[in-house]
């Protein structure tokens, strides 16, 4: 390996990634629009959930029930209808996700101490969501149940009864429960990896498809020089975006850093030795860019969305899925990124990890320099 | 020229197969990879009060799906490695004296150390915590009525909540994904499709030497646009059957509806594709653009989380975003099968977004052809 050969192709990538103005707006705007849009746009937060009531009697006690679920800042009492269709016309057409039907005889059962049921009626298109704002609406109203039993006991003649149980719930990590904190390190991952493949696959496959790669080879330039020397200019990139996304996150949302800088960078190093290895081994199978773009797309956005755990936890998804997430880098990344950023948590516990992104790194490194080889005989 | 484009396109046997390999793949690991359901949280629970009343309530937790107990006879000292090490989300620490407080009516309090880490499991773990000792605290409280004042229990007051989920009876995630994979898809491929196949001829100089044919102007945007109107015509009909004969994800409106909106939304991705197209000068700037253009736009579509949960500023974004209307047709027409007297509004939106993007993208075409 020759130093000044390698500098040669370095220097003559990196011209020519400043010559093109926008490629310099893509690797410093992508990630910023990124995090924006995942950052507010991504929020599991259930808040101000559209809700129509069907108050079926409107007597005091209905709107004292109606009243703790206004009280809530999870729910939105938007609208109130006088009947059964108009409630059915407002789920169906997405004006509320919620509708709540108190029956007629409301009062009337509560004060002759009967049971009482309040209909809930939830659109349950959007799975997630119904699911928590069935637990919200359910502890709106077994609080306000407690309470009337409260009065009742009260009312005949036991005095000073307490609530039997108290959970004093402690989050540790994520103090306010925000999926911001959880969402933002996890767009690192996501940016560092169609930055790291897509990039690299397509500059590369560029040189295939215009025929610059064989002119490339006739010179003295060795397989791996060639492949160090237009991936190095990528690598920086690839970090300098990893610090403008660290940044962004940590001053501009306000997630906190933890954990050490040092375990960061490692991960980080290893993580685009990974992916560029993967954009390279993409640019040199694909023979177009159009093919090598929906390579790309297909073989490391895709996972590193689906199969990190990013939104979607991993132990929840089938074993066989479970088995194929760890082929991915981004898996690993992922965890230790959020480690990191979250917990704090020591290299020690993010050893396997580690060692297994950096098989990763060696063995594509290995793949690639030897498809390239091939291809050129 | 229509011909030469869909030859382009299908002469390579790798571009065919990415033009309907990736859709099936994508709509597979969707449908089986994209779950937010929480079941069997990793639970640690130690218990220094070990009495009947505390196993009962451990009992309760293990009984329950939503609660995986891994860790009882753990100490109090091990919990913090526990959830530092991600072995358990959950830890609870029921003190001694906890059946003595709730034997002499007082209120017993139960430690909770929450992995907040992953907000939304942490939030559904949570729920389902005071779930279970809601229901605990309630029976607790009546048997201990009924030992005070057996005639008090006989008429007490109690409000439940009867919960009718509509449209996805079982709170099924893939139900909710499925149709929302197949907006995306359709966005994607032809966003791609379509500013690709302008740059590349751009790039590789061929734009040139149709433009010295005989070809009208509009003879070639139509023939730019037409095949991949086709292909995600095509693409859409392949992923809806496949969501609903692999999948089972129910088509409840009607198919007329569902082609409608998808022409509509097809329109407006073309108009994307052209626009791009006309602003890149490389097939490498192409996709990096339009990857600009996509991601915001299914994040914005409401396609994973609710827009309503989105900051305001944002929300107002979202109407200018065509794939959150698409995204709202596909789910209503799929699981609560309405029809256009519901979703006129968000055909036309699609329409008016349509037809000012596609007069903006052939009319800067237009110019950048000169």
């Amino acid at each position: 390996m020759k130093l000044h050969r390698l500098k040669a192709i370095v220097s003559k990538e990196v011209l020519q990634i400043m010559r093109d103005a926008r490629s310099i707006a893509i690797v410093v705007g992508m990630p910023v629009i990124m995090m924006l849009a995942f950052g507010y746009g991504i929020s599991f937060d259930l808040k101000h959930l559209p809700v129509y009531v069907f108050d079926r009697e409107g007597s005091r006690q209905s709107q004292d029930l109606l009243k703790h679920f206004q009280a809530s800042e999870y729910f939105e009492v938007v609208q109130t209808v006088n009947s059964y269709p108009a409630l059915v016309r407002a789920i169906d057409a997405g004006d509320c996700k919620l509708g709540l039907v108190v029956p007629h005889d409301f009062s009337h059962r509560l004060n002759s101490g009967r049971p009482v049921s309040v209909q809930a009626l939830i659109d349950g298109t959007d799975s997630n969501s119904a699911n928590i704002a069935i637990a919200y609406s359910q502890a709106v109203v077994r609080n306000y149940s407690q309470q009337i039993q409260f009065d009742w006991i009260r009312r005949h003649g036991q005095s000073a009864i307490q609530s039997p149980l108290s959970i004093d719930a402690r989050t540790w990590f994520n103090e306010n429960l925000e999926s911001m904190a959880n969402i933002v390190p996890g767009v690192i991952v996501i940016v560092m990896a169609v930055i790291g493949t897509f990039l690299t696959a397509l500059t590369i496959s560029r040189e295939w498809e215009r025929g610059t790669m064989e002119q490339l080879i006739s010179t003295p330039v060795t397989a791996f020089e060639l492949m160090l020397g237009k991936l190095a200019p990528y690598f920086v990139i690839g970090l300098l975006d990893t610090f403008l996304c660290t940044a962004l996150g940590v001053l501009w949302f306000g997630i906190p850093f933890r954990g050490s800088w040092i375990l960061f960078l490692i991960s980080s190093t290893l993580f685009l030795m990974v992916i560029l290895s993967v954009g390279y081994f993409i640019s040199v199978v694909a023979k177009s860019q159009l093919a090598a773009s929906q390579i790309s797309l297909f073989a490391t956005f895709l996972p590193t969305f689906l199969l990190s755990g990013f939104l979607f936890p991993i132990d929840q998804m089938p074993v066989a899925i479970q088995a194929v997430t760890y082929l991915f880098p981004a898996r690993y990344y992922m965890t230790i990124v959020r480690n990191v950023f979250l917990k704090g948590s020591a290299i020690a516990l993010l050893l396997d990890e580690l060692i297994a992104m950096s098989i990763m790194a060696f063995l594509l490194v290995f793949v690639a320099t030897r498809v390239f080889k091939k291809k050129l005989s | 020229m229509l011909i030469k484009e869909f030859i382009q396109v299908l002469r390579d046997k790798r571009t065919r197969f990415m033009l309907f390999g990736p859709p099936i793949v994508q709509m597979l690991i969707f449908g089986y990879a994209a779950t937010l359901e929480i079941k069997h949280v990793p639970t640690a629970i130690v218990d220094y009060d070990n009495t009947e009343a505390s196993r009962d309530l451990i009992s309760r937790f293990a009984a329950s799906e939503y609660f995986d107990v891994r860790h009882l006879r753990a100490d109090q000292r091990q919990i913090p490695m526990l959830i530092d090490r991600g072995d358990v989300t959950l830890a609870m620490q029921i003190n001694a004296g906890f059946a003595q407080n709730l034997g002499k009516g007082q209120t017993a309090h139960i430690q909770l150390i929450v992995d907040s880490s992953s907000s939304n499991t942490a939030l559904i773990g949570l729920g389902y915590v005071n779930q279970v000792a809601g229901n605990f605290a309630e029976d607790y409280q009546m048997s201990r009525l009924m030992r005070l004042s057996p005639a008090m229990t006989s008429g007490m007051p109690r409000v439940v909540l009867d919960h009718r989920p509509w449209y996805n009876t079982d709170l099924s995630d893939r139900w909710f994904f499925i149709p929302g994979v197949i907006g995306n898809l359709i966005m994607v491929i032809v966003v791609n499709l379509t500013a690709f196949a302008v740059v590349r001829e751009r790039e590789i100089g061929t734009l040139e030497q149709i433009m010295v044919t005989p070809i009208r102007r509009v003879e070639f945007i139509l023939g730019k646009t037409v095949p991949f109107f086709l292909i995600g015509l095509l693409d859409s009909i392949l992923v809806t059957a496949f969501g609903t004969l692999w999948f089972g994800v129910p088509l409840r409106g009607s198919i007329g509806v569902l082609a409608v909106g998808t022409i509509l939304f097809l329109i407006c991705v073309l108009a994307i594709g052209l626009f791009i197209s006309t602003i890149s000068r490389t097939q490498q700037q192409a996709l990096m653009t339009a990857f600009f253009f996509i991601m915001p736009a299914i994040v914005f579509s409401g396609f994973g989380t609710p827009i309503s949960s989105m900051p305001e500023a944002m929300q107002w974004l979202t109407y200018l975003d065509p794939l959150r209307y698409f995204q709202e047709i596909l789910r209503s027409v799929y699981l609560k099968g309405v029809g256009l007297d519901v979703l006129w509004r968000q055909m036309a939106a699609m329409a008016i977004l349509g037809i000012i993007m596609l007069t903006i993208s052939v009319f800067r075409f237009q110019k950048s052809l000169d």
